[in-house]
């Protein structure tokens, strides 16, 4: 007898790549992978493992990119040394690498370049299920993971259990897909999704632009979930071209279900030192702030910097503050710069540095000193995350940053919107 | 495989970032990346320990980066295994890769004494106390504790791919 069950987009992709008509939650698989990333940090210690197995030839070097963005250009002799260690490998086998120049924050060079809707993907880095915004299932390993599947091009994978999020209705003035992702994190907590595929549907979704998508589904690992994902739709075609379109069923299983009213959802602040003590910056307004940061792969998109854009223009940061500004990408740094974006950076006096990952995990530009607070649009505010352990992370979006960089502490930035000017 | 240390006990939701700062994901020689777990929280926790000693924590342990040196620090320290009500699922897949034992449980948290003596039978599924109490644990797929016996995935994938004579040797 053929048991007809829907399954969840996730379920299909995990079936698809491991060869089955269908797979149930909790079963284990072992998938083909499609794409596979390491970068600057986590692929000095895969080759290290892969010394170790004794073996280092990929199983095919097109599927396979290497992309340089958490210490870029090198800031040490330590940091140079790891760097020609991988471009001594990516030459040997032919594999892409994003060296100084093409170098950018990894996921968001995925986006740009590599992910198509339906693809099994694993990167090195936790962050890796952002680009499930694009359709796509991918998570992120370690790197010993990572050197299984460099040499087999395999992976054994629990199949998830899936969580969706129905999001309705429209987001008001000076709220952002990062209040929204923050709010989410608030409600079911750091561990709230441990293991899961988180699934984000409904209308709020679809008219949310690919950038947002990206920055929802980016965050999903900070409630513990294994990836964010959307179903494909002609947003995602028109912005990956390609792609093969699997959908959730409509009979699929949840393990769990919730509805947010988008229009509910005023800006979020998480608070020192975790990423689910959130709540409303209008009830923490006038912290008094030393650096703020706009970039990270959750939030150093085109509409990240259009919206602080549009907040600083013709304003200027506070004089004991200082703005560190971060396009995620060659690509978007052009385009902020054609837009005139950079121009009202620089002119608000903000520094504006070259795609890469920053300051948001301590080890490059913009390190924290004892006692400092920084706000962040990143997405951890762990004990010591961007340096010393007594500094202080709030998480917020890019409307929220810029609006603070102007003030010098903490604000709504509904407060620079219209009516509430 | 058997287990045995004393218990340091921990809290919930005990990130990468505590385990090991950011700023060593530069170093690659396992005993270095040891010297500096826990580091923030615990001053000189990697002199404090014995090797074999079990960390006994609350929920989502290991949450938050990708980090293998997360670990490989805490292995390298002398930390013979985890316990914890739950794990990040990066962290816990790491582990296992490493050749950590981690162990999901529920109760253990709850039941454990900061510093008593514990036995963890991973094959046979239970923890014991030094009194003789047990706490049943679940036990693991065949295949994540065979590679848990080889040592770690490296150990593991070289027989395998011994057996294949998988592409070229260094």
């Amino acid at each position: 007898m053929v048991i007809s069950m829907g399954m969840t987009i996730s379920e299909k992709i995990l079936a698809k790549a491991s060869g089955r008509k269908y797979v149930t939650p909790g079963e284990y698989v072992v998938g083909k992978i499609d794409l596979a990333m390491i970068h600057d940090l986590t692929g000095p210690l895969t080759l290290n493992v892969l010394k170790q197995v004794g073996y280092e030839k990929p199983w095919n070097s097109d599927k396979i990119v290497i992309i340089f963005d958490h210490q870029v250009p090198a800031n040490s002799t330590i940091t140079a040394e790891l760097q020609k260690q991988l471009r001594k490998y990516a030459k040997k086998y032919g594999i892409k690498l994003h060296d100084v120049g093409r170098q950018g924050i990894c996921h968001q060079i995925l986006a740009e370049e590599y992910v198509k809707p339906g693809m099994l993907v694993v990167g090195a880095d936790s962050h890796t299920c952002t680009l499930g915004a694009l359709g796509a299932f991918a998570t992120g390993i370690g790197s010993t993971d990572m050197a299984a599947v460099i040499l087999t091009g395999e992976l054994w994978f629990r199949v998830p259990e899936s969580i969706r999020f129905e999001l309705k209705g429209d987001l008001k003035l000076g709220v952002s897909a990062k209040d929204v992702i923050l709010y989410i994190i608030g409600m079911v907590g750091a561990d709230g999704a441990l293991y899961c595929a988180v699934e984000f549907s409904g209308d709020g979704i679809r008219k949310m632009s690919i950038d947002s998508r990206l920055t929802i589904c980016n965050m999903a690992v900070e409630m513990g979930a294994k990836t964010g994902i959307v179903d494909p739709d002609e947003k995602t075609m028109e912005y990956c071209g390609t792609g093969e379109i699997i959908e959730s069923d409509k009979d699929a299983e949840y393990y769990k279900e919730f509805e947010i009213n988008l229009n509910e959802i005023i800006p979020q602040v998480a608070l020192p030192h975790s990423v689910d003590n959130v709540k409303p910056v209008s009830e923490v307004e006038g912290i008094e702030v030393d650096q703020v940061f706009i970039g990270s792969c959750t939030n150093g998109r085109l509409e990240d910097l259009e919206a602080a854009a549009e907040i600083l223009k013709g304003r200027k940061v506070w004089k004991d503050t200082r703005l560190i500004i971060i396009p995620a990408s060659p690509r978007v740094y052009m385009e902020a710069e054609r837009r005139g974006y950079i121009r009202t950076f620089i002119e608000a006096g903000a520094v504006v540095c070259n795609p890469n990952c920053g300051p948001c995990l301590g080890g490059h530009m913009g390190i924290l000193a004892d006692d400092e607070v920084c706000v962040s649009t990143s997405n951890r505010n762990f004990v010591g995350r961007m340096g010393s352990p007594k500094s202080k992370v709030y998480l917020v979006s890019p409307q929220t940053a810029a609006a603070t960089a102007v003030e010098g502490k903490l604000v709504d930035p509904r407060r620079y919107m219209g009516d509430m000017k | 495989m058997i287990i045995r240390g004393r218990v340091w006990l921990f809290g919930d939701n005990i990130d990468t970032d505590l385990i090991l700062p950011g700023k060593y994901l530069i170093l690659t020689d396992p005993n270095e990346l040891a010297k500096h777990a826990f580091e923030n929280i615990i001053e000189g926790f990697y002199s404090k320990i014995s090797k074999g000693d079990i960390i006994v924590a609350g929920k989502n342990f290991g949450c938050g980066s990708s980090r293998e040196h997360a670990p490989i620090a805490l292995k390298y320290a002398g930390i013979g295994a985890i316990v914890a009500k739950s794990f990040s699922r990066i962290f816990f897949r790491n582990a296992i890769n490493i050749g950590l034992p981690v162990v999901p449980s529920k109760e253990a948290r709850d039941l454990l004494r900061e510093g008593e003596l514990i036995t963890i039978n991973l094959e046979d599924g239970y923890i014991e106390e030094e009194n003789g109490r047990r706490i049943a644990i679940e036990k693991y797929p065949e295949f994540l504790l065979e590679i848990l016996k080889d040592g770690g995935l490296i150990e593991n994938l070289k027989r395998k791919l011994g057996r294949l004579n998988h592409g070229k040797n260094l």
